[in-house]
């Protein structure tokens, strides 16, 4: 892989928490492919992606837009005030490419803060994004999100981590 | 703060129509609870296919007190306090596992069969013309003496007092009977994971939601509104995605849940939904059925599956859903704070699809992020915060009051009647004043 390439693929993971963050959540739904995953599997890392198993989070783009379009409603009560998140995110690592595919698989370590009123809520796991280089550009195929506690008693989480 | 010492002091607390707002406050309530409510009534503790083997163990917290459900080399299953009799170390600090053929304290290595009786001690000699034998300490673990398996639902009742398992259930066991009456070999498991969540409101505002129907049309709006508007423009026959097919339903009306009926039985239990209910238009199955009607006979298996209540409240701890096969347990941890856990069941010998049907609605309903409940939680919280104000002390319960309603002993109403929670409260005031002296 180029360097060009590698780098690229970071900015993508850095601009996607950016877009997160900033709560531009349309431009996030796009950068996922249509098939597009994002999934919070409740066992974290150690979990195998067989369905034997449930999870958090567990998400085509019909649900995330579903979630999205509820954040937006007026009526959205858990909203009001509005909750807030902070993604702080390590160096990813590449940790497969298939040039010829255009297939990529990075892990991101991260912090992740989600705060409401005056509560705040602090998540920390790793990354793991499944991404295709498209004639659109870089899309996820899967967003995996290993919390390091996933199985913990957890308060609302609102947002994406 | 001992305000609330004597038994008439509790009662008043609980009206006809009405209750007072100390019942979700006041920790000295909630410590009057953990004392005396969750000792004579029976709460569910854990499911016996999470111990399939001999000294294989779950530990689990109720009401303050740690125990241990063992599965003995026998194949039954017994309860023992989680602590050691020497000096009273935990057994085992893991959620659970197995113990193999009998537990050793970590600290000073004496060892119990899987009964909780002793099995040995070291420097034995040292005990020696010591009272040691006599006294608590030597006849090792305790076990708790009211456990109940009711269909692989283990449940046990802390104190003496109280009902006897099957008084105290009585015909609210028929929601039990119709989730396990779902597998053609009559065998539930649990899998998949537990959801938990620690919600910031006393444990009984959860437990009266787990009923209240009017407030999805207001609540779940946002929710409803999304989906709906997502799902605009199919045709009426189109088959829908899993998830819609769970989600849409939150939005149906006053009416709709008026109608759907619900069902109040002694002791503060109930049947949401008995007519039909939000799970009730779930794609058939029919090899499923046919499975089911070979195991059961057809009538009693199109009784089963027409038959799916919104949720069966087996009081104080559990909430049942016969289809999608999922429960939630209740356990109080302060006058403010709930940890709610939502298990999803393997139906044994039914399709793979129920199971995913219960995952999916566990994780769109009752997730940390699930899609429908924030709403829910958020209006929890809220509630738990303005009952602080002052002006008016008392909780509305007054929706299709009847004064001749304490008389029946089974009464089936219309789904929005407050008489669900009228019939908890009056449960709470009975359990949690029983074993009060006067
Ligand atoms: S506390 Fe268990 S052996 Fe001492
Ligand atoms: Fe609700």
């Amino acid at each position: 892989m180029t360097e060009t390439t590698e780098l690229s693929l970071f900015e993508f993971i850095a601009h996607e928490a950016q877009l997160l963050d900033a709560l531009r959540l349309d431009e996030w739904l796009a950068l996922f492919a249509d098939d597009g995953r994002y999934w919070v599997p409740l066992r974290g890392a150690l979990q195998a992606d067989d369905g034997t198993h449930n999870a958090l989070a567990d998400e085509d783009r019909l649900l995330l837009s579903l979630r999205i379009a509820r954040l937006k409603n007026p009526r959205a009560h858990s909203q009001h005030p509005p909750s807030r998140c902070q993604h702080v995110l390590q160096q990813p690592t590449v940790v497969h490419a298939d040039a010829a595919a255009r297939r990529y698989e990075l892990r991101t370590p991260f912090v992740y803060v989600e705060a409401r009123a005056d509560r705040q809520l602090m998540l920390t796991g790793c990354c793991r994004h499944r991404l295709i280089d498209t004639s659109d550009g870089l899309r996820i195929e899967l967003k995996r999100v290993d919390l390091l506690n996933p199985g913990a008693a957890l308060p609302a989480i609102q947002l994406f981590p | 703060m001992t305000a609330y010492r004597r038994p008439a002091d509790i009662a008043a607390l609980v009206e006809d129509d009405r209750v007072h707002r100390d019942l979700y406050l006041s920790d000295e309530l909630f410590a009057l609870e953990q004392q005396h409510f969750f000792a004579n009534t029976w709460s569910y503790l854990g499911h016996a296919s999470q111990v399939p083997a001999a000294g294989d163990y779950l530990a689990v917290e109720i009401a303050g007190r740690p125990l241990l459900m063992v599965r003995q080399g026998d194949g039954g299953i017994r309860v023992l306090y989680n602590r050691c009799a020497h000096k009273g170390s935990k057994l085992v600090s893991d959620e659970c596992g197995s113990s193999g053929k009998f537990f050793r304290c970590p600290y000073h290595a004496w060892t119990y069969r899987l009964d909780g009786t002793p099995l040995s001690i070291p420097l034995k000699s040292g005990y020696e013309g010591t009272r040691l034998k006599d006294c608590e300490s030597g006849r090792g673990m305790v076990a708790l003496r009211h456990v109940a398996v009711y269909r692989d639902f283990v449940f046990v009742k802390i104190g003496d007092a109280g009902p006897d398992f099957e008084s105290y259930f009585g015909a609210a066991l028929r929601a039990i009977d119709n989730l396990v009456d779902r597998s053609p070999v009559g065998r539930l498991r649990i899998d998949g994971g537990v959801l938990r969540n620690i919600i910031h409101c006393n444990w009984k505002m959860y437990l009266e939601n787990i009923n209240d129907t009017v407030h999805p049309v207001s609540t779940h709006e946002s929710a409803a509104q999304a989906a709906n508007a997502l799902w605009q423009g199919q045709p009426a026959e189109a088959p829908k995605p899993m998830a819609m097919e769970q989600i849409l339903p939150f939005g149906e009306s006053y009416d709709f849940f008026d109608r759907m009926g619900a069902r109040v039985y002694p002791n503060g239990h109930s049947m949401l939904g008995i007519n039909f209910s939000i799970h009730s238009g779930y794609a058939q199955m029919p090899d499923y059925e046919q499975a089911l009607a070979a195991a059961h006979g057809v009538e009693r298996a199109a009784e089963i599956l027409q038959r799916s209540p919104q949720n069966s409240v087996c009081f104080p701890s559990l909430a049942l859903k016969g289809s999608p096969q999922a429960f939630r347990v209740i356990r109080p941890l302060a006058a403010d704070r709930t940890l709610i856990e939502a298990w999803s069941l393997r139906v044994e010998g039914a399709p793979e699809l129920l199971f995913e049907r219960s995952m999916s609605y566990n994780r769109l309903a009752f997730s940390p992020m699930s899609v429908v409940a924030h709403d829910d939680v958020h209006l929890f919280e809220g509630m738990q915060q303005g009952l602080r104000g002052e002006g008016n002390d008392w909780i509305s319960l007054h929706r299709g009051f009847d004064p001749a309603e304490r008389a029946a002993p089974i009464l089936d109403v219309n789904g929005t009647n407050e008489i669900l929670m009228r019939n908890q409260f009056r449960a709470w005031v009975e359990f949690m004043t029983m074993s009060m002296p006067e």
